[in-house]
């Protein structure tokens, strides 16, 4: 059974709960309601087969009401179909935990609780994985700078503000060759 | 015996006694004796520790300089040579480690990211490891080829030999 057809599986038995798929350069997308979320990701591990859980990620919509959006990706152990399942949380709402599925999810959750502030109900230890437990603010959301916050937590850990000096030097999307692509670069051609 | 150049040397050789005595200053023989065995600690956090330990295999060898032995406990080490970038989360660890260290002691800051936060513009990365520790010597790079860290170590050996050994030593003995 390809992809497509785990989708379609998966829409006759959610019928309500699946919100919208997508089908792009042969990957497929789907996106479900948050109470919907734990049994589709144990119906694609158990009878679909996605036996793998590669990544969870978050997309923080700044200005959307639901704000974030979870987003795994699943597949199966010989890599021949992928599957990536979404869904939208509002800021304060907690997303049912993989862990009991996946125990890769532990760390994957505990990050997008450190970054992103997405909090997962029965995971197991639900605390920051990169920065250092104490520290105020989720680092990747949208309305925090990349710059960063001055912290402190004496004996702990601190942070300061980097200098940006003019930056991000982020390179140029699309450039036809290097030198275009290069931040800042005065080449013409 | 008359000395052919016009510059002060620290040491005379002296051919005329029997037993060919060496004359020098203290402070230049404590000198010449910690330059060529300075024990490194490395502090290899991240990509540079590669070139760290690349400088230490055999091509590239600082054992010439009496530095191949890496002693991984600070108590026993010279130089601390921070090699990689250094995160919030980690910085308090290597300001610890560098408190453990002994006199006399020197900080070598290797690569971009440990010198000034290299690439790393953002708010996990310590803007450079001097907001934290004294450095001796800066060595640019990312990462600085092997030759590039024996030139920076070389440096700090000149730096090494300008230092007042037994005056630094009776002033912290007095104090």
């Amino acid at each position: 059974m390809a992809a497509v057809d785990d989708i379609k599986s998966l829409q006759e038995t959610y019928a309500g709960k699946v919100l919208e798929t997508v089908e792009f350069r042969g990957e497929q997308t789907l996106r479900v309601t948050l109470d919907a979320l734990h049994p589709v990701l144990e119906k694609c591990r158990d009878e679909l087969g996605y036996a793998m859980l590669l990544d969870i990620s978050a997309v923080d919509h700044l200005g959307e009401e639901p704000r974030f959006d979870v987003v795994y990706e699943l597949a199966t152990l010989d890599d021949s179909k992928h599957l990536r399942v979404k869904v939208k949380v509002a800021e304060d709402a907690l997303v049912a935990s993989a862990v009991d599925l996946w125990g890769a999810a532990d760390w994957h959750e505990r990050e997008v609780w450190d970054l992103m502030g997405v909090g997962f109900a029965g995971h197991p230890n639900l605390q920051r994985i990169l920065m250092w437990e104490g520290y105020p603010y989720f680092p990747l959301r949208k309305d925090f700078p990349l710059a960063g916050l001055p912290t402190d937590m004496p004996d702990v850990a601190f942070s300061g503000v980097a200098p940006m000096e003019g930056g991000p030097f982020v390179a140029t999307v699309g450039a036809p060759n290097t030198v275009l692509r290069e931040p800042r670069s005065h080449a013409t051609h | 015996m008359v000395s052919p150049t016009t510059t002060t040397l620290e040491t005379a050789y002296d051919s005329k006694i029997e037993s060919n005595v060496i004359v020098t200053r203290i402070d230049a023989a404590m000198n010449w004796v910690r330059k060529n065995s300075l024990w490194p600690m490395p502090m290899g956090l991240a990509c540079c520790a590669i070139e760290l330990m690349a400088t230490a295999s055999a091509r590239f060898d600082i054992s010439r300089f009496g530095m191949e032995v890496m002693r991984f406990s600070p108590r026993q080490a010279d130089v601390l040579v921070v090699s990689g970038t250094v995160t919030y989360k980690m910085a308090l660890a290597v300001k610890r480690i560098w408190d453990q260290m002994p006199e006399p002691k020197w900080c070598v800051a290797m690569g971009a990211c440990a010198s000034s936060g290299g690439m790393f513009r953002s708010y996990a990365v310590l803007q450079g490891i001097d907001q934290l520790i004294p450095v001796d010597v800066y060595i640019s790079g990312c990462p600085p080829r092997p030759e590039a860290l024996i030139a920076g170590l070389m440096r700090l050996q000149e730096k090494v030999d300008t230092e007042h050994a037994l005056l630094d030593q009776k002033r912290s003995m007095l104090a």
